[in-house]
């Protein structure tokens, strides 16, 4: 096998896998988008055929309607749903932000031998699972469980506080299920910085609050973006924090999705639904792929 | 370096991991509670560990996802070893952008719509959902993971070492198995083993794509947890958590051991 064969075989597995298992399968949202209820109601068949010609396509296309996302418009359950998710995901990211930071920071300066036991604690959640840390929450939060007792052993209320079924117990939910992916960004961007910097900024004058401004905040700049998106865009469309720690009250677009494909089992409308929250998701997307590829070119410079 | 670990850096550590840690630990605790009610403290009792292995269902469910993990692990990350490999090796060919964007974006993709999605590409395809479908669409999402673990090993990694090989007689092939493989093998292994704590993992992917003989352990667990919270649950989520912690920590041993052996082997060669 002659080298370009090769390496056009290297390229082409991965690819072709992606092309077919992560690309496609958006177009078929799309396009379901799209379909009327009546026709992509389960069993259903695709409403194109690769084998149809150009003029079955042309009139297929004309049957396409765009109900689903007029009916989006009409019901402000929807566009609630997108507000209130991009409330939560913003206030979440803030929050763990204001968590994430000063652990990343602290965790930068801890001594040289201490600091790839501290990573690996903070990855270690981050292995064990997702839905189990959400369900360890239930246990804490609900009005008999362990904060309300300890609150009220303390003495600090004498009723327990309603906090599961909040909006509150999702913001608790979703810091804590995504700091791992705040810090670890962060503690990469402030471990490799140059700490005569911090110094030289001092010894002409800078108080150390000035300099942390001026000098590490900055710098930090590229952690910071990549930890809030890694937090904000899955935050959006998350689906099992507010269905396990939300009330009904808290409305996000992923469980709306959810809802409507397995409850109302309305597929054009949970496709219309997912390619909303897609086109909501391309800004930032593309703002953290434009961070990531900047630091990668930082890397292997 | 004049590092200073100031007494505030040292609490915002501590304080940090208090928040990770404690709610786990408190429902390890729990699981060993004798009473029901799980918020209830009545002394110490290994019942719903019994209680677990009784329970029919939870174990099938086991089965299930531990067959899903293990395959789709695997797929991923020979894929992903692959889509590094291009990632870091072939910086120029038609489509390269799209290939990144494609590797990238799953990692940040809302899970209800990467599920939806797939989910609508088997019916197009008109592949019954089965345990099947469920490793297919595990492969896909954790094969991203896995490439962006061993990209950031590759990128680091003396590509003048391969070549040398290859001037000896390697064919490109038999250089990289034996050259890089070896090198790049602890960051293939932590891919292989988030790929597969991740499919373990998985709920609303797994929800999407899998048919009704399928349900897995997290789609268990879901079911039971919304009907409320029950001390079996804690056993397993212990059972889970053990291990995966015991796994990443042998896996943390073995790595260090191999770095160790690899420098002692360096500083022979260098010696002799």
């Amino acid at each position: 096998m002659g080298a370009a064969a090769r390496r056009w075989l290297l390229i082409a597995i991965p690819y072709l896998w992606l092309l077919i298992f992560f690309l496609v399968p958006f177009f078929l949202v799309f396009k379901i988008s799209f379909s009327q209820t009546n026709i992509a109601i389960p069993p259903y068949l695709p409403v194109f055929e690769w084998t149809d010609g150009f003029a079955v396509w042309m009139e297929k296309l004309r049957q396409l309607s765009l109900d689903n996302y007029l009916w989006l418009t009409q019901d402000p359950l929807y566009f609630n749903a997108y507000l209130s998710s991009l409330k939560i995901a913003f206030i979440s990211t803030v929050l763990a932000l204001a968590i994430g930071y000063p652990l990343a920071y602290g965790m930068a300066r801890a001594p040289a031998h201490w600091r790839p036991l501290l990573v690996m604690l903070v990855i270690l959640p981050f292995w064990t699972s997702f839905l189990i840390r959400v369900y360890a929450w239930i246990g804490i939060l609900r009005r008999e469980g362990l904060l309300n007792q300890f609150l009220q052993w303390l003495g600090v209320i004498d009723q327990p506080l309603t906090i599961i079924n909040t909006d509150i117990a999702v913001y608790i939910g979703i810091v804590y299920s995504y700091l791992p992916f705040m810090v670890l960004p962060l503690y990469a961007a402030l471990e490799r910085m140059d700490e005569s910097l911090i110094e030289a900024a001092q010894d002409l004058g800078c108080t150390r609050l000035a300099a942390f401004w001026k000098i590490t905040f900055p710098l930090s700049l590229p952690g910071i973006v990549a930890g809030c998106m890694l937090v904000f865009i899955p935050a959006v469309g998350e689906f099992v924090i507010p269905d396990l720690l939300g009330g009904s009250d808290t409305l996000m677009i992923g469980r709306t999705l959810w809802v409507e494909f397995f409850s109302n089992r309305d597929w054009p409308v949970a496709s219309a639904v997912a390619t909303l929250l897609l086109l909501i998701l391309v800004v930032p997307i593309v703002i953290f792929q434009y961070y990531q590829a900047r630091t990668r070119e930082a890397d292997t410079r | 370096m004049n590092r200073h670990w100031s007494g505030f850096n040292i609490v915002s550590v501590v304080v940090g991991f208090a928040f990770l840690y404690i709610p786990i630990i408190l429902l390890i605790i729990y699981s060993f509670n004798a009473s029901r009610l799980v918020t209830v403290w009545a002394g110490f009792s290994t019942q719903w560990y019994g209680e677990m292995l009784r329970n029919q269902a939870l174990l099938d469910a086991a089965w299930v996802t531990l067959r899903v993990a293990l395959v789709s692990a695997t797929a991923a990350t020979l894929l992903g070893t692959l889509a590094a490999v291009v990632l870091v090796r072939i910086t120029r060919f038609r489509g390269r952008l799209l290939f990144s964007g494609m590797v990238f974006a799953p990692l940040v993709m809302p899970e209800v719509i990467t599920g939806l999605s797939l989910l609508l590409l088997f019916i197009a395809m008109n592949l019954d959902r089965t345990i099947f479908t469920v490793m297919l669409a595990h492969t896909t999402f954790s094969m991203c993971f896995v490439a962006v673990v061993v990209q950031s090993r590759l990128v680091t990694f003396d590509r003048s070492l391969e070549e040398a090989a290859q001037d000896l007689g390697c064919t490109p092939l038999k250089a990289f198995l034996t050259v890089t493989l070896p090198v790049i093998a602890p960051a293939v292994i932590a891919g292989w083993m988030l790929a597969f704590t991740l499919s373990l993992d998985d709920l609303v992917i797994a929800s999407f794509t899998s048919g009704s003989g399928a349900t897995t352990l997290p789609m268990r667990i879901y079911s039971q947890v919304r009907l409320g919270v029950t001390p079996e649950i804690n056993a397993v989520c212990t059972v889970l958590i053990a291990l995966v912690t015991t796994a990443v920590i042998i896996a943390s041993v073995i790595n260090k051991r191999s770095m160790v052996q690899r420098e002692r082997a360096e500083q022979l060669a260098r010696a002799g």
